[in-house]
């Protein structure tokens, strides 16, 4: 099974080109939030980018506390989201340990579901989406 | 949000309070450039001083803010205390989809603080932070101080600021954006310190539905396509800007040393390629831009003789090149970015305050001035010099440099040496391509080489047709002024042609503004020229300096007969369309 991964974060410069594409291809939205993968720099622009997404956790904790089964365990990592079935408690958002879930004021979360629509989208090469067995080390 | 009214933010600075308004006007005016015009109109004070506190500071975006690619600029519009006239400033960095994701069209901020401030805006709220401790503190320090007095948004948001320059009314004072980008020219960053403002900060915390159907995100790919898989904009993520400067040079058309010649060998070592190589640190993007022509230079500093060192971020650009290098005399990339790191710090434009240093260095040389004014002696080619006196400038050290920060030729009419300003409307742009050039930055709406494509014209035209090249300015601006009400880079103007803006427009539900695009265009270009009018515009008022008709380029000497003809028909070309006609 495929994941989302970010190996070159080092040459990200910040254009949010990826989480426009996860929030206006995934979610049908115009934003730079309520996307599964966002994009920050870290202590001013001076600092480079990080990405804030999901880093496929196995068994995910974010399932584990969910309890209508809106998150449910993906196969190789990660969630597999029914949307239909959430009942906005956000209970997965706190129990992500990389911040890697965001909750939109209206209370909706977003979590990358390793679609890999953004790496497409990417101009420099950062993201790659890669079968969990063969990943090493988490790259962000 | 796209919807057909305008959703402006009206901030009164004096009672901290603000109040949404909703503006019709989007099939006239578009957004952005046309927007802040109409803005202006609305809640401007011709008749009254820059500084007078009824006067707003109004900051625009267009359209297609974020829902296309390097639909990813800001317009800053204000009476400039320059000239004490309209005039608008554009910027990238975050700023744009920050107001774009507060569902705002527009920033307007009328009223003046009590005491020196930040305002936070967001999708929900407004508030008025105390700034007091921060006067004085340069615009990099500030930066890291407001990103802890504004937590919320941390690493996802845009702080606008203000140095020490726009604290004390330079007309030559930037409005720092996001640490890399700035609302450069013309004082902007005066106009926000009259508001007493240190800083905007913008959260950019909601989200839209995107609009129905398939085609709005295939456009999106086809655009994403063209901007990032042709060669349409690989110079401008290559070399950058800077990959300019060899071929301006080859031609005779690069100012060095106060426009005392127009080309010099030394480009090899301050071209795109050497800052490339020597000084690229990394590149950046705008918010919204795959392209990210955005390059960051460092310099390394020995503190102490046992090998302690510090380093510095500094972008670079082909016009800061041109104004702290070869205006300046500075041939070594690290010298160039010390100087503009200084710039950056207090808060000045760089390109004003490059071109003002070379005035009152050819007035040192002269005997016009001494250290008596200049606190220390400048001489073309002295880095160390350069980065006091940028310092000294910027702070407004003694009534020399304060004057100055008001203009160069404000200086030379007290000092002499008017006739060597190198001022075409404000502080000249990079470009000694020739008499067009001359008489569009001269006349040009913001006094920016962007404003029209001369410099372009000049280097692909030797004859001397008056109205085929006045033709040529008059055609060109109403689709800048229409890209700028977008509001997109003028580096995409290749990518969005009239055809594709009007794509654009129709995917995301703007029908009617689609297929009115030559109309608006020239409504805008009109609005803008009017409203400057309404401030005191007379092409009669503003002189070419007797240094440009000294120069030689390309095509040879410049022919002064030519260059006054031009100035004199486009003054009246556009005096028409302030009339109306």
């Amino acid at each position: 099974m495929k994941q989302l991964t970010t190996p070159r974060m080092d040459q990200c410069i910040g254009c949010h080109s990826c989480s426009l594409a996860c929030a206006r291809l995934i979610h049908k939205r115009i934003s730079w939030d309520t996307a599964g993968i966002r994009i920050h720099s870290s202590g001013g622009l001076s600092t480079g980018f990080v990405a804030n997404r999901c880093l496929a956790c196995d068994p995910p904790p974010c399932a584990k506390v969910c309890p209508t089964g809106a998150y449910t365990d993906r196969p190789g990592g990660g969630v597999i989201v029914k949307k239909s079935l959430c009942i906005q408690c956000g209970k997965c958002v706190d129990a992500c340990p990389v911040d890697a879930i965001y909750r939109d004021r209206g209370g909706d979360v977003y979590v990358c579901i390793h679609c890999g629509q953004c790496v497409q989208f990417c101009p420099q090469n950062c993201l790659e989406m890669v079968d969990s067995s063969s990943i090493e080390e988490v790259l962000v | 949000m796209i919807r057909q009214e305008f959703r402006i933010l009206l901030v009164d600075a004096t009672t901290t309070k603000g109040k949404v308004v909703l503006l019709d006007g989007r099939n006239d005016v578009a957004g952005g450039s046309g927007l802040a015009a109409l803005l202006y109109m609305k809640y401007g004070q011709p008749g009254l001083p820059w500084n007078d506190e009824s006067q707003p500071l109004i900051f625009a975006i267009g359209p297609l803010t974020g829902y296309f690619p390097l639909m990813s600029k800001m317009v800053c519009s204000f009476k400039s205390n320059y000239h004490g006239e309209y005039t608008e400033s554009h910027a990238g960095g975050r700023a744009a989809l920050a107001l774009q994701f507060s569902d705002l069209d527009a920033l307007v901020i009328v009223g003046r603080a009590k005491r020196l401030s930040c305002l936070g805006i967001g999708a929900n709220h407004l508030e008025f932070k105390d700034a007091g401790f921060l006067r004085g503190t340069d615009a990099e320090s500030s930066g890291k101080l407001i990103r802890r007095m504004f937590k919320a948004g941390s690493g996802h948001r845009s702080i606008m600021r203000i140095g020490p320059s726009g604290e004390i009314g330079s007309a030559m004072a930037c409005i720092n954006v996001d640490s890399y980008r700035h609302f450069g020219r013309m004082g902007g960053g005066a106009a926000m310190g009259a508001k007493n403002l240190k800083a905007i900060v913008i959260q950019g915390d909601s989200h839209f539905k995107i609009p129905p159907g398939k085609e709005y995100p295939r456009l999106y790919k086809e655009v994403y396509k063209k901007v990032t898989s042709t060669d349409m904009m690989r110079k401008y993520h290559n070399l950058g800007t800077p990959a300019n400067l060899q071929g301006l040079n080859d031609i005779s058309s690069l100012p060095w040393r106060n426009l005392q010649q127009t080309c010099d060998p030394a480009i090899s070592t301050i071209n795109g390629t050497s800052f490339a190589d020597q000084a690229l640190l990394r590149n950046g993007a705008c918010s919204g831009c795959p392209v990210g022509c955005i390059h960051i230079g460092f310099i390394r500093e020995k503190v102490a003789a046992d090998n302690r060192y510090h380093y510095h971020q500094v972008a670079y650009d082909y016009e800061p090149i041109f104004a702290a290098g070869t205006m300046l005399g500075v041939t070594n990339t690290f010298d160039v970015l010390r100087i503009l790191d200084i710039m950056e710090k207090v808060g000045l434009d760089a390109m004003s305050g490059g071109v003002a240093l070379a005035w009152a260095t050819e007035a040192t040389e002269q005997g016009l001035i001494s250290e008596k004014e200049t606190l220390v002696t400048l001489a073309f080619g002295d880095a160390i010099a350069y980065q006091q006196a940028a310092r000294h400038l910027g702070r407004g050290s003694n009534d020399f440099y304060r004057l100055l920060g008001q203009g160069t030729l404000k200086a030379a009419a007290v000092y002499g040496g008017g006739e060597f300003g190198c001022v075409l409307g404000q502080e000249m742009a990079g470009y000694a391509t020739g008499e067009l050039f001359f008489a569009a930055q001269t006349l040009g709406f913001r006094h920016s080489h962007l404003d029209t494509g001369a410099y372009s014209y000049d280097q692909k035209n030797s004859d001397k047709d008056i109205t085929r090249a006045v033709d040529f300015l008059i055609e060109d601006e109403p689709g800048r002024a229409f890209l700028t009400s977008m509001v997109g880079c003028l580096f995409a103007r290749a990518v969005y042609t009239e055809e594709q803006l009007a794509e654009c427009l129709m995917a995301v539900g703007f029908d009617t503004l689609s297929g009115s695009i030559a109309k608006t265009s020239e409504h805008i270009r009109a609005l803008r020229w009017k409203v400057r009018a309404k401030t005191g515009f007379n092409p009669e008022n503003i002189s070419i300096p007797k240094r440009f008709y000294q120069v030689k380029t390309w095509k040879g000497p410049i022919d002064k007969d030519y260059l006054d003809s031009l100035k004199k028909e486009y003054g009246k070309r556009i005096e028409a369309i302030i009339a109306g006609s």
